[in-house]
């Protein structure tokens, strides 16, 4: 048991189509592993009957010849994605019980094509967190350790980084709104792709961020990232924010062919006490695009040290407005109330008993930088900034260059807890690399490269032009072939 | 032709305070729900009076996820009531969230557009009497989502929420402070929902609050408005209160008036007026603060993430230009110089666009003054005394009142003929020509027949023909003589010319 689930996207689709293997069989791997990983607290909603069901189907379907490429693949599913008839909560209380009438245009795009949803997955209360730490059912656990110390996942998607890098599936879905598919997808040792902004549809994901937020795929290879990116992504006019263009072939894309391509590096990433393994790391990721015939170019982006403080107005201040909707009123959590209690008393009591610390906090901050008075000095001097930090990449692209490449986090996993005591803009310093892409809309990936010293995995970011995921991921597939990356957590769960 | 009248502007509104006069400033927020089958960002349907919770979408509800998308014809209906106020219309436009919580806003909050609304400047015309206009300008109409509805009183404990209305969408058309007084207010509100109905954009329905308006009312003394229009500088003005959703034009009057010697006992006073909103209280017909200051909202306006700039094509707009009616103002020229009338008769048969196109095709091939004549005073007399039938219901086509119109300028039948045969075919139907036919009701012109009648007419009264010949006027108890003797079928006219032939005079 357990040989089925370590299998990539790529590999189990020629099996099936081979008849080598039966969506049904890797299904049931699948769903062996998930029930044996309890302690990961990757999964919190599993879906079995859906799973086997669908598994059945895309069986049918892929003996019946012309199935996608996602057909009777088993994905887990985060759960900020509402799917039909299963419970739909983005880790929250305040959405206890909340079991949608609608699946997401995603997963339905994964359906669709034949995938198989084994379950949803663990993640921060309403993507807000870098730790898998905020979730209202208890943290997921990153399968790697060190000194038998629990680290964490990385945050938002942590149950999906976590369900990957376990091989209790084949991939997952994910959703970055700063970092949240790239910084656990490098602290797991997998391949997280957050796509340009308006590649795959917002329908039916809760939202956090209206402006930032982006799903993608958290898979096993860079292969798997093009395979399953071209099931999630397309067009959709249920989103006024998908774009109507066409996808090209992403897997096809994979060429390994990068020469004369100009990779930018960004003098601005060089952070202040950032670890040398870091900057070893990075050195040697520009030395695998040189040695492929890549040319590396320095570069200036100047308004990158102003990222991370527009990041955390504007995406608090959508938020703080996405969330209203939260109240009591028409599903998920109502507090009891007290005699004599009026709609601000069941507002208030609603609202303190069913978000968690985090998001009140980020509510709060939300609120404050929108308020009559504020609005100016935070919201909209944040927006200035965002169209400077966009600028900055437009102006590196019209200049020739064709990607960027940087760390993906300025550390490996930490220690689950070890911030909490943490003033909260340490756990956002997290998200660091991974925020001015989602500022300007860019699309993302962060790849394993490494080990740090203590045998943790480390990746690095590459940065694309919008709507050009296709040659990101070949010069992503480039890197991931010249580092070699194999390691894998040894079994603890 | 003129495109519309030339007119003079009326006196504004005064009130004689204790110590001063005082002139009010007033400017309006129309809510126009736009006649629209489908809401503003969902497919969910508008129709008024559906079981509570049946016209509700999943984003209406404000389900987790769920996104809004823009009704192009809510847009293009948006445009069009610009284009009937002679508006600019802004190519580019984008939405705002206005945030605040409310169980009938299931999103805590409502789209709008703050920043970037989808009309810009432009006028209209209050007719307030013949020759008589107020030119009230626009600042601006933007589209928005209307709240549902929270009832309070089905139970004793708890409240319930209404979400059909809740993403139905809203035009709300702004007015610069350009009205001088209640009447004009009213008059601008009947202006404004004529308008929307000649356009089709919104049906004008207040009862049902389809259209209803904020009020901004503050007084200032005589000479400060004057300085305000050459400035634009709106400190010359006094301190306004906003008086809301207002969906009668009499308690429109009424709350104005009220708010105005509010404000002028408080000024008079030496106090001042606290900028505020207010309600006003039909029952008491008194207005009062709704909120005080701690309670103010701060609504944290900022850009709906989830919406794109709306942006639209000129050819688009041209295209919708090209398919607008002849609005009021020209309409009621075009009868004025068209068929002769009054303007207060073109202003009567203009009011509404059904009774312009009934009088139209009444008019047609007939005299337009006669044909007002009747539409004014016989049909819309007839149907006011019918329960206050609407003219679309009206028993008589236009086609047989023009029938009947038709008869009277070809001498079949008298006017007061004319009068039984409408009724005739008001009450049974039919053709006007053949019931005349048929019921024998065509006027006597053979004079050989009205001959023989006067001819006996004066030999049985051979005293009244001597006193007739020394007082010609007595002509005319011969003439009525005659009519009585033919059942008032004879022609009146070949009456007349017979008699005074006979008698001599």
């Amino acid at each position: 048991m357990g040989e089925l689930s370590k299998l990539t996207i790529a590999e189990a689709r020629d099996k099936l189509r081979a008849g080598e293997v039966s969506s049904v069989e890797l299904t049931r791997d699948c769903l062996a592993e998930i029930d044996g990983a309890d302690a990961l607290g990757a999964f919190v909603h599993k879906t079995p009957e859906i799973a086997l069901e669908r598994a059945a189907a895309a069986d049918a379907r892929i003996k019946a010849g012309e199935a996608p490429d996602m057909c009777g693949i088993p994905v887990g599913i985060k759960d900020l994605f509402c799917t039909k008839g299963v419970a739909s909560q983005a880790a929250s209380a305040i959405l206890e019980g909340f079991t949608p009438e609608y699946e997401s245009t995603v997963s339905q795009n994964l359906a669709d094509d034949g995938a198989v949803m084994l379950g949803k997955l663990n993640m921060d209360e309403f993507a807000m967190g870098s730790s898998n730490e905020t979730s209202t059912y208890g943290n997921a656990v990153n399968p790697w350790k060190v000194d038998d110390r629990d680290l964490t996942p990385g945050g938002s998607s942590g149950g999906s980084a976590s369900a990957v890098a376990a091989d209790l599936c084949l991939a997952a879905t994910g959703t970055d709104t700063g970092g949240s598919i790239r910084q656990p997808a490098a602290f797991v040792g997998i391949t997280g792709l957050k796509p340009t902004y308006g590649r795959c549809s917002r329908w039916g994901v809760v939202a956090f961020a209206s402006s930032l937020d982006q799903a993608g795929p958290m898979t096993k290879s860079v292969r798997d990232a093009a395979i399953m990116l071209q099931s999630m992504a397309g067009h959709d006019p249920k989103d006024s924010t998908s774009a109507d263009l066409a996808l090209p072939d992403f897997e096809a894309a994979l060429t390994g062919d990068i020469r004369g391509k100009r990779i930018g590096i960004p003098a601005e990433y060089r952070m202040d006490g950032m670890p040398d393994e870091i900057e070893a790391l990075w050195a040697e990721g520009r030395k695998m695009l040189q040695d492929a015939g890549a040319e590396i170019v320095d570069i200036s982006l100047p308004h990158t040290k102003y990222a991370l403080p527009a990041y955390y107005v504007v995406a608090p201040a959508e938020a703080s407005s996405n969330l209203a909707r939260y109240d009591g009123v028409r599903y998920g959590h109502r507090a009891t109330l007290a005699a004599g209690d009026g709609i601000e008393q069941m507002y208030e009591k609603t609202r303190a008993q069913g978000f968690g610390p985090e998001v009140q906090r980020r509510v709060m901050i939300g609120t404050y930088v929108l308020s009559a008075g504020f609005y100016d000095a935070y919201y909209n001097r944040a927006r200035k900034v965002r169209a400077l930090i966009k600028k900055d990449f437009e102006d590196v692209f019209a200049a020739g260059i064709d990607a960027i490449l940087t760390p993906a986090t300025p550390s490996a996993a930490f220690g689950l807890g070890e911030m909490a005591d943490a003033d909260p803009v340490q756990m956002y310093l997290n998200d660091v690399f991974t925020v001015t892409v989602n500022l300007a809309g860019l699309p993302g990936i962060a790849v394993p490269t490494g080990l740090d010293k203590s045998g943790l995995p480390l990746g690095l970011q590459l940065i694309g032009k919008p709507w050009a995921e296709d040659e990101m991921l070949n010069t992503a597939y480039v890197l991931e072939r010249a580092a070699g990356f194999v390691s894998k957590p040894s079994k603890w769960w | 032709m003129l495109d519309h009248l030339s007119f003079e502007t009326p006196k504004p509104k005064t009130i004689a305070g204790a110590k001063y006069d005082w002139e009010l400033v007033i400017g309006m927020e129309v809510h126009a729900q736009v006649a629209s089958n489908a809401k503003l960002f969902s497919g969910a349907s508008t129709t008024f009076g559906a079981e509570p919770n049946s016209n509700v979408a999943f984003v209406d509800a404000a389900m987790p996820g769920m996104l809004p998308v823009i009704n192009e014809f809510c847009v293009a209906q948006a445009v069009r009531t610009g284009l009937g106020m002679k508006a600019a219309i802004n190519l580019k436009s984008a939405f705002d969230r206005k945030n605040y919580f409310y169980p009938d806003l299931p999103q805590g909050y409502q789209i709008s557009q703050l920043y970037h609304p989808i009309v810009g400047e432009g006028e209209v015309i209050v007719d307030m009497g013949p020759g008589v206009a107020r030119k009230v300008r626009i600042e601006r109409i933007h589209l928005e989502q209307d709240a549902g509805k929270s009832i309070h009183d089905m139970d004793p404990n708890m409240s319930f929420v209404d979400l059909n209305r809740t993403g139905v969408a809203l035009m709300e058309i702004v007015s610069r402070p350009d009205i001088r007084g209640p009447e004009e207010a009213a008059a601008y509100v009947a202006k404004m929902r004529q308008l929307l109905r000649y356009l089709g954009t919104c049906d004008g329905n207040m009862q049902n609050g389809n259209l209803r308006a904020d009020v901004n009312v503050s007084v200032c003394r005589p000479g400060q408005y004057e300085k305000y229009q050459e400035s634009q500088d709106f400190s010359h003005l006094g301190t306004r209160c906003e008086i809301k959703n207002m969906n009668s034009m009499r308690f429109i009057q009424q709350a104005i008036d009220y708010e105005a010697r509010r404000q002028i006992a408080i000024l008079e006073d030496g106090g001042a007026v606290d900028q505020e909103t207010r309600l006003y209280d039909a029952d008491k017909g008194e207005t009062r603060s709704m909120r005080s200051k701690e309670e103010a909202h701060d609504y944290r306006y900022f850009p709906c993430p989830d919406l794109l700039p709306l942006e639209i094509e000129q050819g688009w707009v041209d295209d919708i230009e090209a398919t607008l009616p002849e609005l009021p103002d020209a309409k009621k020229a075009r009868f004025v110089n068209d068929f002769g009338l009054s303007e207060y008769d073109a202003g009567v048969l203009t009011a509404e666009v059904e009774n312009a196109d009934y009088f139209e095709k009444v008019a047609e091939g007939n005299d337009g003054k006669l044909a007002a004549n009747w539409v004014i005073n016989e049909l819309f007399g007839r149907l006011k005394k019918d329960d206050d039938k609407d003219i679309t219901d009206s028993p008589v086509s236009p086609e047989q009142l023009g029938g009947i119109i038709a008869l009277i300028a070809k001498g079949d039948i008298s006017g007061k003929i004319a009068k039984d045969l409408f009724e005739i075919v008001y009450t049974e139907g039919g053709d006007p020509a053949q019931i005349v036919e048929a019921r024998g009701m065509k006027q006597v012109t053979d004079t050989g027949a009205i001959e023989a009648a006067v001819d006996q007419v004066i030999a049985d009264n051979p005293a009244q023909v001597e006193k007739a010949k020394q007082n010609p006027k007595l002509a005319g108890w011969f003439v009525g003589q005659v009519m009585k003797a033919t059942g008032g079928k004879a022609n009146p006219k070949a009456v007349n010319q017979i008699v005074a032939a006979k008698l001599g005079i």
